[in-house]
């Protein structure tokens, strides 16, 4: 079962539409009651940093998020998502993140912001595949060392991470078409070696 | 780089798409899901649904066909045409759409653009302007083109983005229906003067003419309907066109 969590401000339906659709199971996660019984955690996160977090915590969901993906629950951000597992963002200085991974989200310095398009995801590690995806994003992560994808807007920014159990992608793979799927298909594949 | 995109827009009527039905081989031809199945398979990079649907149930009908397009359709859909507040955004919203577009109602009361923006996000907000040519510019018209405004086209693109619009649907009246390519003077005025992302509408007709909107005209993304509808080209044909002058396009 995997629990797509709900902080009330994401459109979480078309997440769950995109794991249902490829033969998964979801169970929406309004609170932090059922967080603990979910074999994996999906969050799509979407509006600005800061509104966010505060939604997580006014919905007591921050620190048991913070607890199961520190403590080795399989986890999928999407977008603010990936934010969430850095130290924090230029969009909300007064707002941290879970600070798990080193680095903070900073806004593009070029072009048209928010990004909002099909960009190409430019793998870094073998098995993942490539292809389009479809982003909308004013803030990105610019470098991190645990990057396993990464697109050019005006320079290079990080597609997507992973490091133990934390995935995380920056575009959004729900709306990515059949390379969205596939890359559903992709983390819940490398859930099974893990 | 992002990539040009291509936009079949779908006119639907009561939750059944009206024109352009004469797809072969499709089960049920008025079936907004099976349609933009088959432009997703295509490789179109967005879907438009526009609502023409002239009774009071248009807005559950509207819901609903959202819901059974989100299902099936893992691509960014917009829906416009009548969406009048912010209850109304919410629930389409909710149902799976990505974005919506007002025209219309923006004009009548502008302070919508900035309401749902800051709401919903500036993402899911799309201004459509229907735009005519007056004297050295372009004039907005609504109510689907037939009310004239009086506002220059230009100034209320620059109005709404400012009031937190995320893109703009731009329709040339003048070329709507002449097959004979987009306005580019008025693609490279709005592209001049906007700095949010802008989708040309009305003239698509040679593969050339979607070309010039893009690499001329400086437009994010053309929308095209009838050239699709009718089968004269597929959206991969337009892409394989464009990649072969030089533009970057998802394939």
């Amino acid at each position: 079962m995997i629990g797509v969590i709900d902080y009330g401000a994401g459109n979480i339906a078309s997440v769950c539409n995109a794991l249902t659709y490829i033969g998964k199971e979801t169970t929406i996660i309004p609170g932090p009651e059922k967080m603990e019984r979910c074999d994996a955690l999906v969050f799509p996160g979407v509006g600005s940093f800061g509104a966010m977090v505060d939604n997580l915590r006014e919905r007591s969901l921050f620190e048991p998020l913070f607890e199961q993906v520190r403590g080795g629950t399989p986890y999928l951000g999407i977008c603010l998502g990936l934010h969430l597992l850095f130290e924090g963002s230029d969009e909300s200085p007064d707002h941290e993140g879970f600070g798990l991974l080193e680095g903070r989200a900073t806004r593009f310095t070029k072009g048209k912001v928010p990004q909002i398009g099909w960009n190409h995801i430019d793998t870094l590690i073998d098995g993942m595949p490539e292809g389009w995806a479809y982003y909308v994003n004013s803030y990105r992560i610019a470098s991190s060392s645990h990057a396993i994808a990464t697109s050019d807007y005006h320079g290079t920014f990080i597609a997507a991470v992973r490091t133990g159990t934390m995935t995380a992608f920056q575009f959004h793979p729900e709306k990515s078409g059949p390379y969205g799927l596939s890359l559903l298909q992709w983390w819940l594949s490398c859930l099974q070696r893990e | 780089m992002l990539a040009k995109r291509i936009i079949p827009c779908l006119d639907v009527d009561n939750g059944r798409v009206v024109k352009g039905t004469n797809f072969v081989s499709l089960r049920d031809a008025g079936d907004p899901v099976e349609l933009g199945k088959r432009y997703d398979q295509q490789g179109a990079d967005e879907l438009v649904f526009l609502d023409i649907t002239a009774s009071h149930e248009r807005r559950d009908t509207v819901v609903d066909m959202v819901g059974r397009v989100a299902r099936e359709i893992f691509i960014p859909f917009t829906v416009g045409g009548g969406i009048r507040s912010i209850d109304a955004i919410e629930r389409i919203l909710k149902a799976g759409a990505d974005k919506v577009s007002l025209n219309t109602a923006a004009v009548d009361d502008p302070t919508l653009v900035n309401e749902t923006s800051r709401y919903f996000g500036s993402q899911c907000i799309v201004v459509a302007v229907d735009a005519k040519r007056s004297g050295e510019g372009w004039e907005v018209y609504i109510h689907g083109g037939r009310t004239a405004t009086g506002i220059d086209a230009i100034k209320w693109m620059e109005d709404v983005e400012a009031r937190g619009a995320g893109e703009i649907l731009l329709t040339s009246m003048d070329c709507d229906g002449t097959k004979e390519g987009y306005d580019l003077e008025l693609l490279s005025a709005a592209q001049d003067a906007l700095s949010i992302p802008i989708i040309a509408s009305g003239g698509a007709g040679s593969l050339s003419s979607i070309y010039d909107a893009l690499a001329v005209g400086g437009a994010d993304a053309a929308l095209a309907a009838s050239i699709f509808h009718y089968g004269t080209y597929t959206v991969g044909d337009v892409k394989d066109y464009l990649a072969k002058r030089g533009l970057e396009v998802r394939r």
